[in-house]
């Protein structure tokens, strides 16, 4: 189960500078999981204690996954991922 | 260096938006030219005076746009609508795009707008100054009398 992950400008120190890489798993947690092992330090940057980031978006096959499972959603064989940083920030 | 017809429909949505922060992206071209020149507002899906988030669904379709166009957001803007334009601590931490110029629009006079711009890196923010002109073409960076890209 391989899918296509897309990995924005901030973490492309993770990466070598690639923007899109593969990585294995059926579901977003094993996806991240298989990035980890092949581009360490990146899943600090998703997960913290065993949730996603709020401020960073992840969408599997262009869906959002914070309506579809979280760190549970089933990532297809042959799906993207697509990593996003919430962009937002505020007077206070 | 940024296009007086982009900062006036920063402005224009900073204003319409009013009391609540408006933000959005200008985008240019992929290339190191750090030129914006494509506006693009964003819902801020926040609607709140105080803080922004571009809408998710929003900023991947935004997103995907910037990258099928090779394109950048150059500038990411938003406004602070009560207090100074200049990056609230929100701002710092959450400060994900380091190669983005953030632009701060102040609304809290309703006669004169404050424009600023910064860079924020990993924390740490610097200032960087504004120069508005009509367009790049005929914009002078140097001392000399050569046009930006001339001939191009």
């Amino acid at each position: 189960m391989s899918a296509t992950v897309s990995i924005p400008t901030i973490l492309r120190t993770h990466t070598g500078g690639e923007k899109q890489v593969k990585a294995e798993g059926s579901t977003l947690q094993e996806v991240i999981t298989d990035l980890e092992a092949n581009h360490p330090g990146i899943k600090d940057r998703l997960v913290t204690d065993g949730a996603l980031h709020r401020f960073v978006n992840v969408y599997v096959n262009d869906e959002d996954v914070r309506f579809s499972g979280g760190l549970d959603a089933q990532v297809p064989d042959g799906g993207t991922v697509t990593i996003l940083p919430a962009v937002a920030g505020g007077a206070r | 260096m940024i296009r007086a017809d982009l900062v006036e429909q920063m402005v224009a949505h900073a204003r319409r938006d009013h009391p609540d922060e408006a933000c959005g992206i200008l985008a240019g071209p992929d290339d190191g030219s750090d030129r914006p020149q494509r506006f693009v507002p964003m819902e801020n899906a926040e609607r709140s005076p105080t803080f922004y988030r571009f809408d998710s669904m929003e900023q991947l379709r935004v997103y995907k746009e910037m990258d099928a166009n090779d394109e950048v957001p150059v500038v990411v803007y938003h406004s602070h609508t009560a207090t100074e334009p200049y990056p609230s601590r929100t701002d710092i931490s959450l400060a994900q795009e380091p190669f983005a110029h953030y632009v701060l629009v102040g609304t809290s006079d309703p006669d004169q707008h404050v424009l600023r711009s910064y860079r924020i890196v990993d924390g740490e923010v610097t200032e960087e100054e504004v120069q508005v002109v009509e367009n790049y073409m005929f914009a002078h960076t140097g001392t000399d009398d050569v046009p930006d890209h001339a001939g191009s």
